[in-house]
């Protein structure tokens, strides 16, 4: 029962990836493509997206707990540092390469498309040569890293 | 600029928006956690006792969705055009440059800028400049 909130919020998630277009690399590289035939439709979808996300967050504010008891995981306030500059541009140069960010690859397996798998094996491979550095200096807020979203 | 009118989809995206906040306003009302996909997916990099569960539902509802959304939405499925090397280049990017940056579109676009969070605020930026950059240079740059 712990795990189907989880997997209907996979499922909705998805549900608003696929019917947004963010799903699909072409709609992507349109709305990136500021220099060519550009379409902004995507702009549309982090306005449609932060206002229940705004008011869920704020309900949560006012809670101790979440409604399952868990308390709430939340990234401590930190300064903006170089690393998440340098992360954000990394990912943003594979972002405009392919048109796919994390969560619509992930959807778009379910389309049964050996491609998104292919990017996604890449992507975890990715995320574990970043644990495998990350470790090796052994600096105490890799854990804490994850914990933006 | 040229706006691409016959491809422009303002009513679909923002429905689509407003089904991805939701998502995130339950994940954390109801489970406590923040949606970020690549946060999610990272921390099952290795799985952790008593903390992979809701990772792997929620991985595994995402994989799910174009199963429910495909009859329901007469959609044709996504089309990939980049290449193998691409794929590979671009996967190894977004995988790394995610977990150094903690966290992508989901989590920094989304739940970041709704915590009014100045890191995913500066993050959302530099992603998005770099898309936009790199989208300039592959389609209109030099060669």
């Amino acid at each position: 029962m712990k795990r189907v909130s989880p997997f209907l919020v996979g499922i909705l998630f998805g549900m608003g990836l696929i019917l947004s277009g963010m799903t699909d690399p072409r709609k992507v590289l349109a709305f990136l493509d500021l220099a060519g035939a550009w379409d902004p439709s995507l702009a549309f979808v982090m306005g449609g997206a932060i206002i229940p996300a705004f008011a869920g967050f704020r309900l949560a504010a006012r809670r101790r707990a979440s409604l399952c008891g868990e308390p709430f995981h939340l990234p401590r306030p930190s300064a903006v540092d170089a690393r998440l500059i340098a992360g954000s541009l990394i990912f943003g140069v594979g972002w405009g390469l392919v048109g796919l960010c994390p969560g619509p690859a992930i959807a778009d397996l379910g389309f049964l498309d050996g491609r998104a798998a292919l990017f996604v094996v890449s992507m975890i491979i990715g995320m574990g040569l970043y644990r495998g550095l990350a470790s090796l200096p052994a600096p105490p807020s890799v854990a804490e890293a994850s914990l933006d979203g | 600029m040229t706006i691409d009118w016959a491809h422009f989809t303002p009513g679909s995206a923002f429905a689509g928006g407003l089904l991805i906040g939701l998502a995130a306003a339950w994940l954390i009302l109801v489970e406590g956690r923040v949606l970020g996909a690549a946060g999610v997916l990272g921390g099952l990099l290795p799985p952790r006792e008593g903390d992979w569960g809701w990772r792997a539902a929620l991985v595994a509802g995402l994989v799910a969705a174009p199963l429910i959304a495909r009859p329901l939405l007469h959609g044709s499925a996504p089309v990939i055009e980049a290449g193998a090397t691409t794929l590979v280049a671009g996967g190894l990017l977004v995988g790394f440059g995610t977990r150094l940056g903690a966290g992508c579109t989901s989590g920094h676009g989304v739940c970041g800028l709704a915590r009014l969070s100045p890191r995913s605020l500066a993050a959302t930026v530099a992603f998005m400049a770099a898309g936009f950059l790199t989208v300039f240079l592959v389609r209109h740059g030099v060669g």
